[in-house]
């Protein structure tokens, strides 16, 4: 089990240029929890996940989860979308979490399927709601809402109600059955 | 006297079974064949969220929907004529209810169980069909989140009346036979002519 101190050094080690930092993923107050994240950026972000679960320290074989938070209107955030990887070592047992941010008008990552074939529906669910477009996907479509759906809902500035998608459906009476 | 001529005085033993076929006979002269379509009422258990946990309780031995012979749950929308929708119902999921009612075969009989099936309940997201009625003639609903089985039964209890109430009338009222006239609903095409075909 390595920290997430001796998790940043090997992957600093690698890349030394990136020059990246641990932030803790929660704070409740002041007081920062344990659980620490590391940011990197869009175009660096296939490298350093390979080497996450590749190199003999770290060895994340699992993606647990990738998930994403809109920052719109977040106080003091200076970009939209944080995309977030959740990362398991099943040899070492510890975990790790990444941040990627993208921003407006369009979102684009690369696709994680290559290193985690299970990212594929979690990338998927992903552009469903918040319209990250994952480059090189295999089959991005929606997963969750229906095709003809036009909206990313869990997007801040997406009314709860919907923008009348329930509405316009074929009703049915008792003539037609 | 013929033995099997029906006479309640000169009854034997060897009478009960002609005596009763002849009161039953009477019995459906007077109740019809509803009495028959509401004692075996065959639902569908649409059951897509919480209320379909209170619907498997009210076919389950405590609550014992079989007393009002509905317990026969088809998962068949071929083999069912009362479709109970239990729990929201997403938008997604719409276009599948509607294909599932319209497969039921006549007569057929729906019930809205639960606050989200009937209103959507406190789910009023773009996702969720504020209320089947809205894509589907519903006869009953049932209220509560969920509704308790007692609930529920009373709702089947008044699709009976129902059944009762707008069914066929009576063969003591109506005289033989069901008069259910069934209208053919597609044009028979005259068969092709190989002749003209060949020419
Ligand atoms: S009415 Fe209540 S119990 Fe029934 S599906 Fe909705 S939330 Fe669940």
């Amino acid at each position: 089990m390595a920290t997430p101190e001796q998790i940043l050094a090997a992957v600093n080690t690698r890349f030394p240029t990136l020059r990246l930092e641990l932030k803790p993923l929660l704070t409740r107050g002041d007081v920062p929890g344990d659980q620490m994240y590391i940011r990197v950026k869009p175009a660096d972000l296939l490298d350093v996940l390979r080497f996450l679960r590749d190199d003999g320290r770290t060895r994340f074989e699992q993606l647990i989860d990738l998930t994403c938070v809109d920052y719109l209107n977040f106080p003091g955030a200076s970009d939209r979308y944080g995309v977030i990887y959740s990362l398991l070592s099943l040899t070492h047992n510890h975990r790790i979490w990444i941040k990627c941010f993208v921003n407006d008008p369009r979102p684009t990552l690369p696709t994680a399927t290559a290193i985690w074939p299970g990212a594929e529906w979690m990338e998927r669910e992903l552009y469903d709601m918040f319209g990250i477009v994952f480059e090189g996907h295999p089959d991005l479509r929606r997963i969750l809402t229906w095709d003809g759906f036009e909206a990313h809902p869990l997007r801040k500035d997406y009314p709860l109600r919907g923008k009348g998608e329930r509405e316009n459906y074929p009703v049915l009476n008792r003539d037609d059955a | 006297m013929d033995k099997h001529q029906y006479d309640p005085h000169t009854m034997s033993n060897d009478d009960v079974l002609t005596t009763r076929l002849d009161s039953l006979v009477n019995f459906f002269r007077e109740k019809g064949v509803n009495w028959a379509r509401r004692n075996s009422l065959w639902p569908l258990p649409f059951a897509t969220a919480c209320c379909g946990i209170e619907l498997m309780a009210t076919g389950a031995s405590r609550y014992d929907v079989a007393r009002f012979g509905a317990e026969v749950m088809r998962f068949s929308p071929r083999q069912s004529d009362l479709l109970i929708c239990a729990g929201r119902v997403a938008i997604k999921m719409m276009p599948v209810l509607q294909r599932i009612y319209l497969q039921m075969a006549e007569p057929k009989w729906v019930i809205s169980m639960g606050a989200c099936a009937s209103t959507g309940g406190v789910f009023d997201t773009y996702a969720v069909v504020q209320g089947v009625d809205q894509f589907l003639p519903v006869d009953i609903y049932v209220p509560g989140c969920p509704p308790r089985p007692e609930t529920l039964i009373e709702g089947i209890m008044a699709i009976q009346r129902i059944v009762d109430r707008d069914g066929i009338t009576p063969s003591s009222r109506r005289g033989k036979g069901l008069r259910l006239v069934a209208e053919p609903m597609y044009q028979i095409d005259t068969p092709p002519s190989s002749k003209t075909g060949a020419a």
